[in-house]
């Protein structure tokens, strides 16, 4: 056998000499190149899985506190670490909190950020929505600390204007503010998701007689469902896990209601609070945060894992 | 008396291409000329321009499409083929840079008057599509999407209606057991005929078809084929066609079109057997395109 190396370049080039690279040379840079891109890649991987053990190590030393128990933490509905003596740990006050600022924003984003889709995606020249995409993209990219002083200064006095019922920390003021910077990832998933429908299923409608409205509405909506509610699910683990906002203008009270009125403290808001707080780094309170972070991450978790599998089961496959 | 000459010659000729044609292709023994007939004009073109743009997609097209009739269109890619039938009912709206002046009719309404209800036109004027395009619904909301949008009917009546098109469409016993799966999972052929299912439904006088067979296997082809010679009973028909033999064997009347001009129209029999163009004759006999 000849070395492969050695063989000399095919004419049409005469004979001068002309050799192969070197075999070796480009065996080791491929191997190298290989070898960096697996390690960037795992890297992010890595950084997940470590912060999920320190989240489990510590969830786990807080379960084997004296003062609490999975039973309390799961049943009972009262959270209150920080009252000395009758400390109580009783996650659902923090989840009420959380899921009553999540039910506003989708309530403000939902409507509004899909006709802003439908609107994009169907109606407007392609013109005005090389200059709308990009606002709706500037929106999103607002600090959302700018957000959170919004909902304290504006939102706050105009929903006071309208009922003086509202407490200076409300949760509808956090949740219109949360909602508001939930409104571009609806828009621009649910645009996405409208504008992948194929054209020829547009001119089948119009084909039929249908209007451009009846089309968006009967044939191109229900065509991107799959789409959209993978949309949803990703706002709702955003809302769910937006901080700034809450800890700004929710206030800090955990409390088991329904009514957007009054102060209430979101599992974010909580986490912050002790975070931020000066208590000891190693009583219970603190040891608290691990837990209410964990169940945080286990429903975000859960709902982009759910939004992916809808996104990828019920994708319609068009021919 | 024009009808009677068109006979004659059709004979002679439907003896001579039959001979010839069976023998290339086994297996189609069926194949025969279908007899043009001069029936009362249902779309009248006069002296019309098309244009994207500036620029000039068809030039002074003359034509009658008759009641009952197949008309095909053929011509290479880019002849202003689409263009005419997507005019026929105004599926040129969804391009902006489309617009047209000319005579254009469906019996006496004038289909380039602004203000148009082109909704009312495209029930009339239905529609199939190169790629059978079924909505990613059930087979029964496919079909019962036109008359729901057009009628107010009851749902015993769109049970009714549903059925009569996908037997219509030669689909009802092979969906019958399914109609309440989705249409997504139909075959290519099947879902064709879906299509025309639903264009049907709503009760159209006249059936465009743009290469209604082009994404189809030749089983499907010829399904679809037999499809349009029962459909012509009721309706009348536009087919614009990349295949030659297609247009031979489906239409009573045949337009070539070349470069935007329409350069040729008659009879099938006439414009395949006796082309009075030169550019027609070699494209017939597939010389370019």
């Amino acid at each position: 056998m000849p070395d492969l190396a050695d063989q000399q370049m095919p004419s049409p080039l005469p004979d001068k000499g002309i050799r192969s690279v070197s075999r070796m040379a480009t065996r080791v840079r491929e191997g190298f190149v290989h070898t960096f891109l697996t390690v960037c890649a795992i890297f992010s991987v890595t950084i997940t899985f470590a912060i999920l053990v320190v989240l489990l190590q510590e969830t786990f030393y807080f379960f084997q506190r004296d003062e609490v128990t999975l039973g309390e933490f799961f049943f009972s509905t009262q959270w209150s670490p920080l009252l000395g003596s009758t400390k109580k740990f009783g996650i659902w006050p923090l989840i009420s909190g959380t899921m009553l600022v999540t039910l506003i924003a989708l309530v403000v984003s939902l409507p509004l950020g899909l006709v802003t889709a439908i609107f994009l995606s169907e109606y407007a020249p392609a013109k005005l929505r090389a200059v709308l995409k990009p606002f709706l993209e500037i929106l999103a990219g607002i600090p959302t600390v700018v957000y959170g002083f919004f909902a304290l200064t504006a939102i706050t006095p105009f929903l006071k204007s309208i009922s003086e019922s509202f407490n200076v920390y409300n949760a509808g003021s956090a949740g219109i503010a949360v909602g508001i910077i939930c409104l571009p990832i609806v828009s621009s998933l649910s645009e996405d998701a409208l504008r992948a429908v194929p054209q020829s299923l547009r001119d089948g409608a119009y084909g039929l007689g249908a209007t451009k409205f009846e089309t968006s509405i009967f044939v191109v909506l229900p065509a991107a469902l799959s789409g959209i509610v993978s949309a949803v699910l990703l706002v709702v683990a955003r809302a769910v896990g937006e901080t700034m906002i809450v800890a700004l203008a929710a206030g800090s009270t955990p409390r088991m209601t329904l009514d957007p009125r009054s102060e209430i403290q979101t599992m974010t808001g909580f986490m912050v609070q002790m975070a931020l707080g000066d208590v000891s780094n190693f009583g219970t309170e603190y040891l608290s945060m691990y837990a209410v972070a964990m169940m945080l991450f286990l429903m975000t978790f859960s709902l982009t894992i759910i939004g992916h599998i809808i996104r990828i089961r019920f994708r319609e496959e068009y021919q | 008396m024009q009808d009677e000459k068109t006979l004659k010659v059709e004979t002679e000729m439907e003896e001579e291409i039959q001979s010839a044609t069976t023998a290339d292709q086994p297996g189609r023994e069926e194949l025969q000329m279908l007899t043009a007939q001069k029936t009362e004009p249902v779309i009248t073109v006069k002296n019309f321009n098309a244009y994207y743009g500036s620029f000039h997609a068809l030039k002074n097209i003359e034509m009658t499409i008759r009641k009952n009739q197949v008309t095909a269109f053929i011509g290479p890619s880019g002849c202003g083929k689409s263009t005419l039938l997507r005019w026929f009912n105004r599926m040129n709206d969804t391009i902006a840079i489309a617009h047209a002046k000319g005579d254009l009719k469906l019996h006496e309404t004038n289909l380039l008057k602004k203000g148009l209800d082109v909704v009312e036109l495209r029930r009339k004027v239905g529609i199939v599509f190169q790629k059978p395009n079924p909505f990613p619904k059930t087979i029964y909301d496919n079909v019962a999407f036109g008359p729901r949008l057009h009628f107010k009917i009851g749902k015993s009546d769109l049970d009714d209606l549903v059925e009569w098109s996908l037997t219509k469409a030669a689909l009802w016993k092979e969906v019958k057991d399914r109609l309440h799966q989705s249409a997504l999972g139909l075959s290519g052929g099947q879902q064709q005929r879906l299509c025309i299912a639903r264009a049907i439904a709503t009760g159209p006088e006249v059936l465009l078809m743009d290469e209604p067979c082009s994404a189809l296997d030749p089983k499907s082809t010829l399904a679809i084929e037999k499809l349009i010679d029962e459909l012509a009973d009721e309706y009348t028909i536009v087919i614009v066609t990349h295949n030659m033999q297609q247009a031979y064997r489906t239409s009573h009347y045949t337009a070539f079109f070349y470069e935007g001009d329409l350069v040729e129209f008659g009879t099938t029999a006439d414009l395949f057997s006796s082309p009075k163009e030169k550019r027609t004759d070699d494209y017939i006999q597939g010389r370019f395109g």
